[in-house]
């Protein structure tokens, strides 16, 4: 009895010193990026300074800070829901771009005032990437196909059906390599405040991608479809045992994390980008949610936050190319803060995991 | 029961464990232990589950370090930090799980890692062989070399596992739980393969919470409780309810208080059942069985005889290849889990970490794993924590689940507290058939009399309840009636009151009734 609560003291001190333990690991972070950049002859300090100011000197910065990490919130929360059902979505990426492609298409085709045209390319646009995700899910119930392989697949399918319909004479502006651009009764940008702002685009969908966060995670923790998901994301067999459908739940929980996802390339869509472009390779905003769920702790709150911080890092770090610091530097400044922040949940994950194990050991 | 010492030499300490003490961050597993072993003992370790005595052994086999405390093998001080360093001073360890290789022989299993050679690196099986043969020959632990493990039983597995330490020089065997996996006949055999060994020379200690084979194999015995020593007593000079009280701290009862009662209805009717296994094997081959409301069947056999595959099979985790189930009349063979709980049949299941439990999941949150879709556990889609909280603390404090923290973690408790919660939750659905699959696994003698006593309630409510048990005193004592399952066929049904376990062993091992 008293071994529980002493182990349980210290892994709740454990999780209690989150926010202590992320605040050092991006200062861990820094200290390596310094060291980068000062071997590569570049002063750390004007280095940094330029990255902070790059996020709040001006406010455009700071609106575009915010516009970089909406996207993140989504694809992060889209892996962190899978995560929470013992899922392991790396289909994000292809979701956000069937997510895209059909809010460019039914941005662009349809014409209707705006009232209308927005929800219908909004969900149009999630419910296909909703099936997209399903695929996966329906894969994995019916023939055990493992969540990973299948989606890593469908990431490339996505990314060449989405070439593909670009690149199609209906769809694709002469002389571009995109599509054209949708109409403007399916935009979500606040236009009234571009005069505070100048030219960047702050839109509705950083607080539509707020307000899911809040949907998620009150359907996770308070209704009795959560309890399904969590059940069977902890142990499937007690689920089962309990009468739960594993396999519905399994196919539930892919497609929500693809309705996620969606929701992520159709606001990035229709608040910022308007059109999609023909790509060689994926733009990453997925995988990066696979970071920001991480960093987040996986829980919806963190996943806002930690979206914040990644976009904020990635946006004003680029703003170190003004010292003339190449791309490459800043891209591994970025990587060290996000990898130390990641190895410091990978470091808590193992002490929970062994602390856990030694209780089981124990009680035997 | 006077038991002779002939083995033992007083005069000859091989181990002597001098103040033991182990802590865990705060917590004390050992709190000053002193443990004596004489050349040619049997000295078992007796405690309840986490009281310490693995810990205890560890520190010995060099698994874990003590954190004060002194070690002395054959009167020398030893500093024993790993396991090599114990082999090399002559102590063997059997552990409860068999470290064996399945698809080696067992020779091989025996050498492996001292595999004798020729030319200094050819594998010299020949030799292997023979050396083995001429152990198991000099203490009457027969085996055969060349067989497979994953061919032989149990039983044979864990001779394999004695030989194997044996082989590495050992002099002081330590043996984990050794009969938890054995069938009586089997426990039998080796007590005698451990007088043999003592009459070697040999010395061994044996961690069990099995107070009858203390009372038949050992000739000392020390109690654990809760990280400290209560005593080492001689055994010839005690007895069971003696250990117990010792065990536990008061005073426990071993009979199963219950009534004479007439069985009523038949409430579950299997017919010809067949089941396969995941490899499409048939492992319940045309089973017949009925378990009546008011009464206790208990399945006995040995583990691997078609009870799991049959348990699954009723509750619809399973698909069945044939047959008839039904309860109450009702045909509910190849119905979804869900269908078959709401037509009355509710589970406690012989895996309570793997499907009793969401271990992540809080106690409160266990406790409606069932019912979290039925009023007053949610509306709509409406989790009501307020109703499930209240509805947890009630049922925390009806069958005293400790600690008494609904948002305890189920990891965070202990093997008994666990199944109190699957138990509390279980019983609570006041199912027409409850199935209990070895329902006291693991757990200690006060956790025992609070499973049985709970099972006999049912009954006495006039629910049927099918026990399936390896242990055969619980079997006996718990049950009505007993049906012996034998290679997924019920081959016998006997009363509880007329059989002995001599004759339900002999059944369980394929001889006829």
């Amino acid at each position: 009895m008293k071994s529980r609560s002493m182990k349980e003291r210290i892994i709740e001190k454990i999780a209690n010193e989150t926010l202590l333990f992320t605040i050092l690991a991006i200062i861990m972070g820094l200290i390596v990026g310094a060291v980068v950049i000062t071997i590569s002859g570049y002063n750390p300090i004007d280095a940094y300074r330029a990255m902070i100011e790059g996020v709040f000197s001006k406010p455009k910065y700071i609106a575009r800070t915010i516009i970089k990490s909406t996207p993140l919130i989504l694809t992060g929360l889209s892996v962190a829901f899978a995560f929470r059902t013992g899922l392991f979505n790396i289909g994000v990426e292809g979701q956000f771009i069937i997510g895209a492609l059909v809010a460019t298409l039914l941005g662009y085709f349809i014409h209707l005032p705006a009232v209308i045209h927005i929800p219908i390319v909004f969900i149009g646009a999630i419910l296909a990437a909703g099936l997209w995700g399903a695929i996966a899910g329906y894969l994995k119930a019916r023939y055990g196909v493992h969540e990973v392989i299948a989606t890593i697949m469908l990431n490339w399918i996505a990314l060449y059906t989405s070439n593909y319909v670009v690149t199609r004479e209906s769809v694709k502006m002469p002389g571009s390599e995109s599509s054209y651009y949708i109409q403007e009764t399916a935009q979500i940008t606040i236009t009234w405040l571009k005069g505070l702002i100048g030219p960047a685009k702050i839109h509705w969908g950083t607080l539509v991608a707020i307000i899911i966060a809040m949907i998620i995670s009150y359907v996770l923790f308070k209704t009795t479809i959560g309890y399904e998901l969590r059940a069977v994301g902890h142990n499937k067999n007690a689920a089962q045992y309990g009468g739960i459908n594993v396999n519905r739940n399994v196919i539930l929980a892919m497609t929500i994390a693809g309705v996620l996802g969606g929701a992520a390339g159709a606001l990035h869509v229709m608040g910022e980008a308007y059109h999609v472009s023909v790509l060689s390779a994926t733009e990453g905003y997925g995988f990066n949610g696979i970071a920001v769920a991480l960093i987040g702790n996986n829980s919806p709150l963190g996943v806002v936050l930690s979206a914040f911080l990644f976009g904020g890092i990635t946006f004003g770090g680029s703003n170190m190319q003004l010292l003339g610091i190449p791309t490459e530097v800043i891209n591994i400044v970025i990587g060290s803060i996000v990898f130390f922040i990641a190895i410091y949940r990978v470091f808590r994950f193992i002490t929970k995991f062994f602390a856990s194990r030694k209780l089981q050991k124990e009680a035997k | 029961m006077k038991k002779q010492k002939s083995n033992v030499d007083l005069n000859k300490v091989v181990v002597e464990m001098k103040g033991i003490v182990k802590k865990f961050g705060d917590f004390v597993a050992n709190d000053s232990i002193d443990l004596k072993v004489h050349k040619g003992e049997v000295h078992a370790l007796l405690g309840e589950n986490g009281a310490g005595k693995s810990t205890l052994m560890n520190i010995l086999y060099g698994l874990y370090t003590q954190t004060s405390g002194a070690i002395f093998i054959n009167e020398k001080k030893v500093d024993i930090k790993t396991p090599n360093i114990a082999i090399a001073n002559g102590i063997g360890m059997v552990h409860q799980h068999f470290m064996l290789v399945k698809t080696f022989t067992v020779a091989e299993n025996i050498v492996l890692g001292m595999e004798p050679t020729t030319f200094g690196s050819k594998l010299n099986m020949d030799k292997a062989i023979e050396e083995v043969k001429r152990i198991s020959g000099k203490y009457g632990l027969h085996v055969d070399p060349q067989a497979k493990i994953e061919d032989i039983t149990v039983g044979m597995q864990q001779r394999v596992e004695i030989l194997k330490a044996l082989y590495r020089g050992a002099e002081i065997l330590i043996l984990d739980e050794p009969t938890a996996v054995l069938t009586p006949q089997e426990i039998k055999e080796l007590i005698q393969i451990m007088k043999n060994l003592t009459k070697q020379g040999k010395s061994i200690i044996i961690i069990t919470h099995k107070l009858k084979e203390i009372k038949e194999a050992a000739d000392f015995c020390t109690i654990i409780r809760r990280g400290k020593q209560i005593g080492t007593v001689d055994v010839s000079e005690t007895d069971e309810n003696q250990l117990a009280a010792m065990m536990v701290g008061r005073e426990v009862s071993f009979a199963v208080d219950k009534e004479e009662k007439t069985a009523g209805e038949i409430v579950l009717n299997i017919e010809n059942l067949v089941v396969e296994d995941n490899r499409g094997i048939g492992v319940v081959n045309g089973l017949d069985l009925s378990v009546r409301a008011g009464e206790i069947l208990g399945i006995a056999g040995v583990d691997g005889n078609g009870q799991s595959e049959l348990i699954e099979a009723i509750t619809g985790l399973r698909k069945t290849k044939s047959g008839k189930i039904s309860i109450n009349g009702k045909e509910v063979m190849n119905k979804t889990p869900r269908e078959i709980f709401e037509s009355g049949i509710c589970n406690i299941p012989e895996d309570r970490q793997k499907h009793g439990l969401v271990l992540d999941f809080t106690v409160e949150e266990n406790m409606v794993l069932e019912n979290y879709r039925k009023t007053p556990f949610s509306k709509g889609l409406r989790l009501m924590e307020e109703n499930i909280n209240k509805f947890s603390k009630e049922l925390m404090e009806k069958f005293d689940v400790r600690p008494r923290d609904e948002k305890n973690k189920a990891r965070a408790l202990s093997g008994g507290n666990q199944q109190k919660v699957i138990i509390a939750r279980e019983v609570t659905n006041d199912p027409d058939l409850l199935i209990a699959t070895q329902p006291t696994r693991g757990l200690d003698v006060g956790a025992i009399e609070f499973v049985h006593s709970s099972l006999v309630e049912q009954r006495d409510k006039n629910k049927a309840v099918l026990l399936v048990s390896f242990e055969l005193d619980e079997i006996m004592s718990v049950s009505d009636r007993i049906a012996v399952i034998y290679e997924g066929k019920i081959v016998g049904i006997v009363d509880a009151k007329e059989i002995n376990e001599n004759e339900l062993g002999l059944m369980m091992a394929g001889g006829g009734h």
